[in-house]
């Protein structure tokens, strides 16, 4: 039976490829996205862009919110927990939430552990930077993967620099010769059988989408380009001028990432997407990605 | 990428799967493993040369409205009303329904009354065996992932199963659907019988052809 849950989180994953996943605030946030064909919704108080702004310690949000969020659209709803924290993760399962991100978004609740995902009925999606740390969540339990990127930045060079990083050892891995393997599980601290898993079947066990830094339909199309199942985008819809169309220009460019014609379509007058942020302006300890284990 | 004009190079049926989200990749294989080619219906252009169309699972309120944004949406009812063999599962099940109970249908093409998400949320999902006999005498794997029922066919529609007191798969002439997903397991046996319904048809139309010409 837990087996089949592990399985039936994997397959809802499965559900949501070549969709966008946003983030929102409010119902009223929520019912756009669910408009613009949004495949699923990130219920939070605050976007990146504002927790980076504000400061302070981030958490899980308000119950009500969420319930609102969950009141408003069909689609799944998702929402976070900060790392290593249970009870928030365990709160999340028992307001029925369709999927947990345990975020280095918010701040981190524990230094050194990431949450025993095994142990939840409800399926959890968590960021990785290279394949090392993807393999390392999936071990915990993680059913769907992302890449950190930079979340907040609408800067998207980080997530492509993890999206990249983590096809190539992928594709690093599939050539090694089977007595390779245990000493690349041993370096990277992953779990044997998935390094295995991987170098057989060239790609990760669990559906893997990109985050942090997407911020115009051309960012989400180049994500998919390098291999990229799906698209979350946090900051970058709400913090455009206009939320409704880039939502919508996003959803499409999307679908069609190998279309470029449609794309150069979608993306005409959209106003100013969010300013975004220099990555070489920020200190490492400004870095969101940093965050985990 | 495949396209429908290369449909007669060995003769095997062609069979789209609309791809504009959710789980394409797997019926992809899944149609492999039968032995058909396959395209992926991304724009109405796409749908020319189809012997058949797997609407998959994935989000039915995003796939219904990408189907209008990008104009697939009249030119794939007009094909399904004139005899194209669909295959619907889960949000493609939705998609067929004349009636979804609290929304406005999307291609109403189906006699049936859908409840969308009507096992609850993420945590509901489940697996069962059962046996289908439409299908094969042995005993099938079924997964339902948020999935919807059927209330009730009408019509012309009929049950095809019935799983713990609701309706789980319904055919109607050209249309199949299942609210579970074959399509994330290893069994082919639906997808199998989906093909028969495909060559059935080819057959069918090589037949009126044949009549014309005469």
């Amino acid at each position: 039976m837990a087996n089949d849950r592990n399985k039936l989180n994997k397959n809802l994953a499965q559900m949501l490829k070549g969709g966008v996943i946003m983030d929102v605030t409010t119902p009223a946030e929520a019912e756009i996205a669910q408009e613009a064909g949004a495949v699923a919704v990130m219920a939070l108080e605050r976007v990146p862009a504002d927790i980076r702004r504000d400061g302070g310690v981030a958490r899980m949000s308000d119950p009500r919110m969420i319930k609102g969020i969950q009141a408003a659209v069909t689609i799944p709803v998702m929402a976070k927990a900060r790392i290593g924290h249970i009870v928030e993760a365990r709160v999340l399962e028992a307001l029925g939430i369709d999927y947990i991100d345990e975020s280095e978004v918010l701040t981190p609740a524990d230094d050194a552990y990431h949450i025993n995902k095994h142990e939840f009925s409800v399926p959890f999606v968590c960021g990785a930077r290279d394949l090392g740390e993807a393999l390392r969540r999936i071990g915990e339990g993680a059913s769907m993967i992302r890449t950190k990127g930079e979340a907040g930045t609408g800067n998207v060079v980080e997530a492509v620099r993890h999206m990249r990083r983590m096809m190539s050892e992928i594709r690093l891995l599939a050539n090694k010769p089977a007595e390779e393997l245990m000493s690349y599980a041993k370096e990277t601290g992953s779990p044997y059988d998935l390094v295995k898993f991987v170098a057989k079947n060239k790609k990760l066990p669990v559906v893997n989408f990109a985050a942090g830094g997407v911020a115009t339909p051309a960012d989400a199309a180049l994500m998919m380009t390098l291999g990229a199942e799906g698209v979350f985008v946090g900051s970058g819809i709400f913090k455009s001028s206009d939320p409704k169309k880039t939502a919508r220009a996003i959803v499409l460019a999307t679908a069609h990432y190998n279309d470029p014609k449609l794309i150069a379509e979608v993306s005409e007058d959209l106003g100013s997407p969010m300013r975004g942020i220099e990555l070489g302006t920020l200190s490492e300890g400004e870095k969101l990605a940093n965050r985990g284990w | 990428m495949p396209t429908a004009a290369g449909k007669t190079e060995n003769g095997k049926p062609v069979v789209g799967i609309l791809a504009l989200q959710g789980s394409v990749a797997e019926h992809e294989r899944a149609l492999k493993r039968v032995g058909v080619n396959t395209v992926r219906v991304l724009k109405a252009e796409h749908l020319d040369g189809l012997d058949g169309i797997i609407l998959p699972g994935g989000e039915s309120t995003t796939i219904g409205k990408l189907l209008k944004l990008f104009d697939i949406f009249e030119p794939l009812k007009v094909k399904i009303e004139s005899g194209l063999p669909v295959f619907g599962t889960c949000a493609g099940l939705i998609l067929l329904a004349k009636e979804i109970e609290g929304e406005q249908p999307h291609l109403a093409a189906m006699d049936i009354r859908v409840r969308r998400n009507a096992y609850g949320r993420q945590i509901d999902s489940f697996c069962s065996r059962a046996v289908i006999p439409e299908f094969s005498g042995a005993p099938l794997e079924l997964v339902f992932i948020r999935a919807p029922w059927i209330e009730k066919v009408f019509g012309k529609a009929r049950v095809v199963a019935e799983i713990d007191g609701h309706i789980a798969a319904a055919r109607q002439d050209n249309m199949l659907v299942t609210s579970f997903h074959p399509e994330l397991t290893s069994d082919i046996t639906v997808h199998q019988y989906f093909t028969d319904m495909v060559k059935a048809r080819m057959k069918d139309m090589r037949g009126k052809d044949a009549e014309t010409e005469a």
